[in-house]
């Protein structure tokens, strides 16, 4: 493997040396444009998290843990654990809008895979459409359909659920059903691609055997479906936790997420320090994320 | 045709249209009569004609096509390179395996994280050149970071689907290296060059999250206008515009299935 000695690589006579010279000269551009943009910023946020915001919102480059021991609570009037809801509030609800898109992801995938074939395309289609959709219309759509003069808000008032008049949102309520209609399309396709190639020859074996239907899903088709399964989770759960527009427009400051913490920080607060601190809290809580669904979706799985 | 509980078409239906009604009524809305408030005054198309006399919003619908088409360019050609290099060639395992990582970093980091270290970055970079001011250049480097690593993910599954014999063979027959990169390599990739590109420039199209934290005053694109104007109440013009959008999306998305339809067929 010396890199003086000649090869032949896909039928060129040459040498080690030679090849990674000419495979670094096509790959530098990219990867290059990656470190600088995201690789190096992202370790910038490690740094800026430690220094201290000064008086105008500048970055004071006076090293200290503080960022940190306020995002777990602690400040000059004792402790309170307003972040820690906040980043526990981000994963909570991270949980439950993949679970409700799952179980009804489920359903979505077996009638449409239940279609003619001909007739699949187009059912398919209308879950690649709201896929495609701008979020911030999607999320706009939502305060629209949740607005006091439509019959949903209505319909809450006369239960008394609401006060006549006024609107669903912002509420925890029009959140999920924000992150569950943004979230639905990320699990459904992927699952739909094992769903089609289910082989339901084991679950006719299943049948043939008694078995009952939690039965039948939970031994015949559900481990089928753990790759599509896994990639939905991933494309939804990572998101969903660090989600701005959707709790920003339909929460509001009552339902704050870490999205809007963040957001908040290089926004009005323009506090830099604090808002890489949050980010980076954001980053360790992603990656714990993906570290466990790897490790449950096991050696199927494709993450 | 298999026989389900009734709970699963049900079920199926229900969730289509969850999906749709809040669409649906955007789409309602925007051709009520009404100036302000929801109930309904009569059919008007008066909002779509508005919409073509707004300098801010056709300054925006310029900007954002502007902003896609040029990071989806920088991003293909970067993409598409990065991919050869880094499936092609006799790489260290360790060394395939940061390059790797380095690739996947943007489509693992949330949105938001992504954001916040650009801004940071640019804001230290602004103490030594001013031209990274908020705006649109600082919004094309933002969007080709992410499209680099979409396009090269696709057109490096595609590489995987192209035996290395092509390319012995056309060495066999003496092709040089620009050679081979342009009438073999090139002609191959293309269906997946086409589909990264497609999805670079969707993904440009519909982002939010990164444009908000790098935008300046000039550089305002359509979903930070519909953003900042729905922070401000309902307006008909903005339900005409969402519509439009809705309607362009129907159509490219109508146009990326025949697209991929055609090409598997091939």
């Amino acid at each position: 493997m010396s890199s003086h000695h000649h090869l032949v690589w896909n039928g060129e006579l040459t040498t080690r040396l030679r090849l990674i010279r000419r495979g670094m000269y096509l790959a530098a551009p990219g990867m290059l444009w990656i470190l600088l943009f995201l690789a190096l910023p992202s370790l910038l946020l490690i740094v800026v998290s430690m220094t201290t915001r000064g008086d105008y919102g500048q970055i004071e480059w006076v090293f200290s843990p503080d960022n940190f021991t306020r995002l777990l609570g602690f400040s000059s009037y004792g402790w309170s654990a307003d972040y820690l809801w906040i980043l526990f509030r981000s994963v909570w609800v991270a949980f439950w809008s993949t679970l409700i898109c799952v179980l009804l992801a489920y359903p979505l995938c077996f009638h449409i895979a239940n279609r003619a074939p001909e007739k699949r395309y187009f059912w398919l289609t209308l879950i690649i459409i709201p896929f495609w959709t701008n979020l911030v219309i999607r999320a706009y759509a939502w305060l629209l359909v949740l607005a006091p003069q439509l019959p949903f808000a209505k319909f809450a008032a006369v239960l008394g659920i609401i006060p006549e008049g006024s609107p669903l949102y912002p509420s925890a309520f029009a959140v999920y059903l924000g992150m569950v209609a943004t979230f639905l399309p990320f699990v459904a396709m992927p699952l739909y691609a094992n769903v089609e190639k289910l082989d339901w020859a084991l679950v006719e074996a299943a049948k043939d055997l008694y078995a009952g239907r939690a039965r039948i899903f939970w031994h015949a088709i559900w481990p089928q479906t753990v790759p599509g399964l896994s990639v939905g989770i991933t494309l939804t759960f990572i998101p969903a936790m660090g989600m701005f527009v959707v709790p920003d427009l339909l929460g509001g400051a009552k339902y704050m997420l870490v999205g809007n913490l963040i957001q908040q920080q290089f926004g009005t607060s323009r506090d830099w320090p604090f808002g890489a601190a949050v980010s980076l809290a954001l980053m360790v809580l992603t990656l714990v994320g993906l570290r466990v669904q790897r490790k449950h979706s096991g050696e199927g799985g494709v993450a | 045709m298999r026989r389900f509980h009734w709970i699963v078409p049900f079920t199926a239906v229900g969730s289509l249209v969850f999906l749709y009604v809040p669409l649906l009524a955007v789409a309602v809305f925007s051709v009520n009569a009404s100036r302000f408030g929801l109930t309904w005054q009569g059919f008007t198309l008066k909002w779509y004609q508005r919409l073509f006399a707004n300098e801010q919003i056709l300054e925006a619908a310029w900007n954002t096509l502007f902003l896609a088409g040029v990071s989806t360019v920088i991003a293909t050609v970067l993409g598409t390179v990065l991919a050869i290099g880094l499936k092609r060639y006799p790489w260290s395992r360790r060394v395939y395996t940061l390059l790797d990582i380095n690739l996947h970093l943007p489509v693992v980091t949330p949105e938001i994280v992504f954001a916040a270290a650009l801004a940071v970055a640019f804001g230290l970079l602004r103490m030594v050149f001013s031209v990274f001011e908020p705006g649109m250049l600082n919004m094309i480097i933002g969007h080709v970071t992410f499209q680099v690593s979409f396009v090269a993910l696709v057109v490096g599954a595609r590489l995987a689907s192209i035996s290395t014999d092509i390319e012995e063979a056309a060495r066999d027959l003496y092709a040089d290296n620009a050679y081979i990169m342009r009438h073999v390599m090139l002609p191959l990739l293309k269906p997946g060059i086409v589909g990264g590109a497609m999805l670079a420039f969707t993904l440009s199209l519909d982002d939010f999250v990164i444009s908000f934290f790098t935008a300046g005053p000039t550089s305002v694109t359509l979903p930070l206008y519909i953003y900042a104007t729905v922070r401000r109440g309902v307006t008909p013009d903005i339900h005409a515009l969402s519509t439009l959008a809705l309607c362009v999306t129907v159509i490219l998305v109508m146009i990326s299935e025949r697209v991929t339809r055609k090409t598997n067929k091939e």
